[in-house]
């Protein structure tokens, strides 16, 4: 269709929540918000595209998602080379008290695999059903759903059961001889 | 079964703890983005659109000018 008044509106719309899930998927302000604008300049010019009465936000999340991941491969390389000074501006950084359980959110959401963590933002925290997700993504919904739970008990395990090991060894060994070990 | 993953062998009591982990990770998740999106659309952006509408050939205005007469 073409870019009436209220479709620019829609679009301008769904900006914030394009960056958050940017900024969800790589991690970095700067290239979340290039990732933004070269997907607003895709959007416009293939406007003729989309489907008047579809699901606009989830067409906007689709090609952002994509040039995300094509950007990713290219960029894997690059990352490598840098990653030295890339740490340690990481280090530099203030490390503020209330910013230190954000930040360790930050780096567990890092750790899992790039299908499970666009799953889970999608699903968990732009708010998309399991469907339009698997339209995003291109895949099935039962794959969407084993993602996410996939993506939820890694981040419990990354953040929470390890440091429970602080706490309890000692009922967890025996938890595990007590469980495995049937008596005899 | 030889191979228990000690992680996933937790005591019992993880059961209960494990909604209120997930409670959290949601509540953190949803923190993060709305963080963002409660930012707004950046002045860069809204000015890209408006940019990019200016350069879109609009067919109720010619293009020869021929309706500005001009100043003084």
């Amino acid at each position: 269709m073409p870019l009436t008044e209220s479709l620019r509106d829609d679009i301008l719309a769904a900006v914030p929540s394009l960056r958050a899930f940017a900024i969800s998927l790589s991690g970095n302000g700067d290239r979340a918000d290039d990732l933004v604008q070269e997907t607003l300049l895709r959007a416009l010019a293939n406007i003729d595209s989309f489907q008047p009465g579809s699901n606009l936000p989830a067409w906007l999340f689709t090609i952002l998602r994509n040039l995300f991941r094509s950007d990713y491969r290219k960029r894997r390389r690059e990352v490598e080379d840098a990653e030295g000074s890339y740490a340690k501006t990481l280090k530099t950084q203030p490390a503020q008290n209330a910013h230190l359980e954000f930040e360790e959110f930050r780096v567990a959401l890092d750790k899992l695999p790039q299908d499970q963590r666009e799953a889970l933002i999608l699903v968990g925290a732009s708010g998309f059903s399991y469907e339009d997700a698997a339209a995003i993504c291109g895949c099935a919904v039962g794959t969407i759903k084993s993602r996410v739970n996939r993506a939820r008990s890694k981040l419990s395990a990354l953040l929470y059961v390890e440091g429970a090991d602080d706490f309890g060894p000692d009922d967890t060994v025996r938890a595990v001889i007590g469980g495995s070990g049937g008596g005899g | 079964m030889k191979d228990v993953k000690s992680k996933n062998a937790m005591p019992g009591k993880q059961g209960g703890l494990n909604s209120e982990i997930q409670s959290r990770i949601g509540h953190q998740l949803r923190a993060m983005y709305d963080d963002v999106v409660r930012q707004g659309v950046p002045e860069r952006f809204a000015e890209l659109i408006r940019k990019l509408d200016a350069a879109e050939p609009n067919p109720h205005l010619g293009s020869s000018g021929d309706q500005d007469d001009g100043r003084t």
